[in-house]
């Protein structure tokens, strides 16, 4: 017994080791592409209250080739939290019976996927019928 | 009909404390058929190569939990992973991660182990219960609520699975967490409270970040990802109702 | 053992996460592609205008506040974790620049539109 020693291993770069971790950063590092989405609409926010000079700029910025490719890199990336929120959703829900069969993981993204497709659908008509 | 033999390199990470620093690779070329496991390439390693290797095995057919271990940087059960599959490239094997190395491919279960017998793994009866009441009535449908969580053999691979674990050892952990589950969701237990003073801490299910790779390794589909992630509502609900509800603000 | 507060922090991100699922894409087409270039839409659908009447609405008011805030709050959280991920250690500090920030965030957009014009 005197001659145990356990050799603790690091866990330096431990998400580079697989693949499967390395799609959780992936997922995660979405997050830094919704805060910089949410910070573009707040300093639009804080122009609108400023006036219309000053909302004007905010909206010149928009029109960017910067913008534009950030907003295009940001459409991708929400796409990709759409579809693995709701892939990963099934985890977070308990075990249930509809009609004495047990939801299949699969049934409750599909369903989350495709309220997805209708949300933004609806969001997108609502806009149009209000400009 | 000769079979002509085939010989597969197999790399193995020693370690003994006597007299290794640290833990270093040595390469085996073992001869094999189709039908061989790691387990037996190793058996065979320890028979005929190197009678120094140590690992942890016994019923070889993948239901004592006794040799999880990581093949080619995956935890697998070695029983029941095949030579064949890693045939002509060769392949690795090390300890589980996340966990002490004892000795060569034994880690350290220590800590799995004073963490199970913390979570109460046993039924509380709701109330005091006599022989003459008889058995309890469970319906099907009661039973799968946690039949999945019950089949776990302690083999520990999700523990090698989980980056929380190994970024911090205080997290109950992925196996351990499913039994507590198994446990809460059986219609014949009355310790849930008892159970979430652990399962509500930081410690318990909320260590967790639903990486999900727990539920992928294990060998018995017990989905522990499952298991822990759908008491965080719950959790989160108790968190905020506590106050108003009979009972429900405990510690 | 002590009851975690994490489910505060929780309940923000899964909120702030499932709105982003579900409207997340459409708001980013319409704010940042579609209108800026007249793509479907008309530029003049952020105008001034527009985009004050939509401030000065209570309707408006929420679903504003609720977009930049919940983002943030998710953002904070998932960020929060992802630090701890990358094996920072400063625990208290990760924690007061993360829900700092969405907390700061969260205050000047209610303060901006509470106070816009009327």
């Amino acid at each position: 017994m005197s001659n145990r020693r356990p050799y603790v291993r690091s866990m330096d770069g431990w998400w580079k080791r697989d693949a499967y971790f390395v799609r959780y950063m992936a997922r995660e590092v979405t997050a830094l592409f919704v805060a910089a989405y949410a910070v573009v609409l707040l300093f639009g926010l804080v122009r609108l209250g400023q006036g219309e000079v000053a909302f004007n700029h905010w909206l010149q910025y928009l029109k960017t080739p910067w913008m534009l490719v950030f907003h295009l890199v940001v459409l991708a990336v929400f796409c990709y939290h759409t579809w693995s929120w709701f892939k990963i959703m099934p985890k977070t829900m308990p075990i249930m019976f509809v009609g004495g069969k047990r939801v299949q993981p699969g049934t409750i993204t599909g369903a989350g996927l495709a309220a997805s497709v209708v949300a933004c659908l609806a969001v997108l008509f609502i806009v149009r019928g209000m400009s | 009909m000769a079979e002509t033999e085939k010989i597969i390199e197999i790399q193995v990470l020693r370690y003994r404390s006597e007299q290794d620093k640290e833990p270093v690779l040595q390469s085996y070329k073992v001869p094999f058929t189709d039908d061989m496991s790691v387990l037996q390439g190793l058996q065979y390693i320890k028979d005929y190569l190197d009678g120094t290797l140590s690992f942890r095995w016994s019923c070889r057919m993948a239901i004592c939990g006794s040799c999880g271990m990581m093949i080619d940087g995956k935890p697998k059960l070695s029983c029941k992973t095949f030579l064949r599959e890693y045939y002509p490239q060769g392949l690795s094997v090390e300890a589980l991660a996340h966990l002490p190395i004892e000795r060569d491919l034994m880690v350290s279960v220590e800590d799995f182990v004073t963490k199970l017998e913390s979570i109460k793994p046993y039924i509380i009866p709701k109330e005091p219960r006599t022989l003459e009441q008889g058995e309890y009535l469970q319906t099907p449908q009661q039973r799968d609520m946690y039949e999945q969580f019950s089949s776990c053999i302690n083999c520990m691979l999700c523990y090698a699975a989980c980056p929380q674990y190994g970024l911090n050892p205080k997290f109950t952990g992925p196996g351990i967490l499913a039994l507590l589950h198994r446990y809460n969701a059986d219609s014949r237990d009355g310790g849930q409270a008892e159970r979430n003073e652990l399962g509500y801490a930081d410690e318990g299910f909320w260590g967790c970040t639903a990486v999900g790779y727990c539920s992928e390794v294990c060998p018995k589909g017990v989905d522990p990802a499952n298991a822990i992630n759908q008491n965080k509502m719950n959790s989160a609900i108790n968190y905020f109702t506590r106050f108003v509800t009979p009972g429900g603000a405990g510690k | 053992m002590k009851r975690s507060n994490e489910p505060i922090f929780w309940s923000l991100f899964g909120a702030g996460g499932m709105l982003a699922a579900l409207i997340g894409p459409a708001l980013v087409l319409i704010t940042g592609i579609a209108v800026p270039f007249g793509l479907v839409f008309s530029p003049d659908t952020m105008s001034y205008a527009h985009m004050l009447a939509f401030s000065q609405h209570w309707a408006g008011k929420i679903f504003v506040l609720a977009v930049i805030a919940l983002f943030m709050w998710h953002a904070a959280h998932r960020i929060h974790i992802l630090l701890h991920d990358f094996g920072v250690h400063a625990v208290t500090a990760v924690r007061v620049l993360c829900y700092g920030g969405a907390f700061a965030g969260t205050v000047i957009a209610a303060y901006t539109l509470m106070t816009i014009k009327a």
